[in-house]
């Protein structure tokens, strides 16, 4: 017992600047408060208690007294490393804002899917506030996710390779090519987005993870549509592309109308004046933008 | 069709760079596009024309120096790497 007391307390020795200031910094070169008085006569207690909590004749990992304060002080280490990595990453990823997109269930994720392929009998399209924070998806059909995005783009990626086997041209790297590609198709749409909106000056509450999320919502239409090439040939995929370029365009048109436009113009009114007319061709293009889009990642795996 | 994510990266860098060395005085007061013709209009529509023109002397102002670094970095990647 004695050699175990005093390899502690040299690894004590070893980390005294991490600990003296958080623990007692009376003494540095103790780390704990010390209650083993007597190293003979402490150590036959815990013997005792081990082999009562345990039934292990032995000394076993966990009863040991020196390798509990070891564990105390590993996971104390661990928890102010967590605290420190949580601090600094919520300076560049906002975390806590990313939360609020995957807050999604089963019923949210079901309706919105068949919202994404058969949007036209939707009647209220206007995203429900609650004391000026927006509603979590959970609870509101309209607001935008980054769970469907998310799914959709891996599932994109896995349907792409498996539409590349069956024509015999898959190989493990055209899959991150794949994936790489598309990524940098979504980035560079959200940042022309970014900058359309930025030049025509429109006030609105889109973030850009929001745009982020709206851009995702092609996959899934893509995902139909290869699938549909894969099981019914070049005339399927055709047919329910065309589909679901229509209902992506339709959704977007509906969706987008209510931030971008004005209020007047949101309910329909034609209302004249170059800067309103600008907003709606802003409108019009993004929603184009995503038909093409789908049609350009998917037409080079139906064959 | 084949992007990567550092053709990307390549083509922000060169897209920024262009931006970058667009001169105040030699070249954007010549075509209109000078700082001190941007300051017109106090409604509450900028237009398109003055809007790009904070955006080009904003990028000029804020990425003079980071561009220095990446563009070294960038030239020391490609001797290296090719």
């Amino acid at each position: 017992m004695d050699m175990d007391y005093t390899a502690t307390q040299s690894v004590s020795r070893q980390h005294p600047e991490t600990r003296s200031t958080s623990m007692d910094g009376t003494d540095p070169s103790q780390l704990f408060d010390d209650t083993s008085v007597a190293p003979g006569g402490q150590p036959t207690g815990f013997q005792g208690q081990g082999v009562g909590t345990m039934g292990h004749p032995g000394r076993t990992l966990l009863s040991d007294p020196m390798s509990n304060l070891a564990m105390a002080y590993g996971s104390s280490l661990a928890s102010q490393g967590k605290d420190l990595v949580d601090k600094n990453l919520d300076r560049f990823l906002p975390i806590s804002k990313l939360k609020y997109y995957f807050a999604v269930d089963t019923v949210y994720v079901g309706k919105k899917l068949g919202l994404l392929v058969f949007p036209y009998m939707h009647q209220n399209w206007e995203v429900s506030y609650q004391q000026d924070t927006p509603v979590a998806p959970r609870f509101d059909i309209n607001a935008p996710d980054l769970y469907i995005p998310a799914m959709g783009f891996i599932t994109y990626i896995l349907v792409a390779g498996l539409a590349l086997g069956t024509q015999n041209r898959f190989t493990p790297e055209i899959l991150g090519m794949q994936a790489s590609s598309a990524l940098v198709w979504l980035i560079m749409e959200v940042l022309v987005v970014l900058l359309s909106l930025y030049l025509v000056t429109v006030n609105t509450d889109l973030t850009t993870i929001d745009l982020v999320a709206f851009s995702g919502y092609k996959y899934v239409g893509m995902i139909v549509g290869v699938v549909a090439g894969l099981l019914f040939g070049r005339t399927g995929y055709y047919l329910t592309l065309l589909w679901c370029c229509i209902s992506i365009f339709v959704f977007m048109i509906r969706t987008l109308r209510l931030k971008l436009l004005s209020e007047a113009a949101a309910q329909g009114v034609l209302v004249h004046g170059a800067r309103n007319q600008l907003r709606m061709y802003l409108t019009m293009s993004i929603a184009a933008a995503q038909p093409i889009f789908m049609y350009w990642l998917t037409y080079h795996l139906v064959r | 069709m084949a992007f990567t994510l550092y053709s990307l990266i390549q083509a922000v860098i060169l897209c920024v760079n262009a931006v970058a060395v667009l001169h105040e005085e030699r070249f954007l007061s010549k075509i209109g596009w000078g700082v001190d013709q941007s300051i017109g209009g106090f409604g509450d529509e900028p237009g398109i024309k003055v809007q790009l023109m904070n955006l080009v002397r904003s990028v000029r102002t804020v990425m003079r120096v980071p561009l220095i670094a990446v563009n070294s970095v960038c030239i020391v990647l490609l001797l290296l790497f090719g």
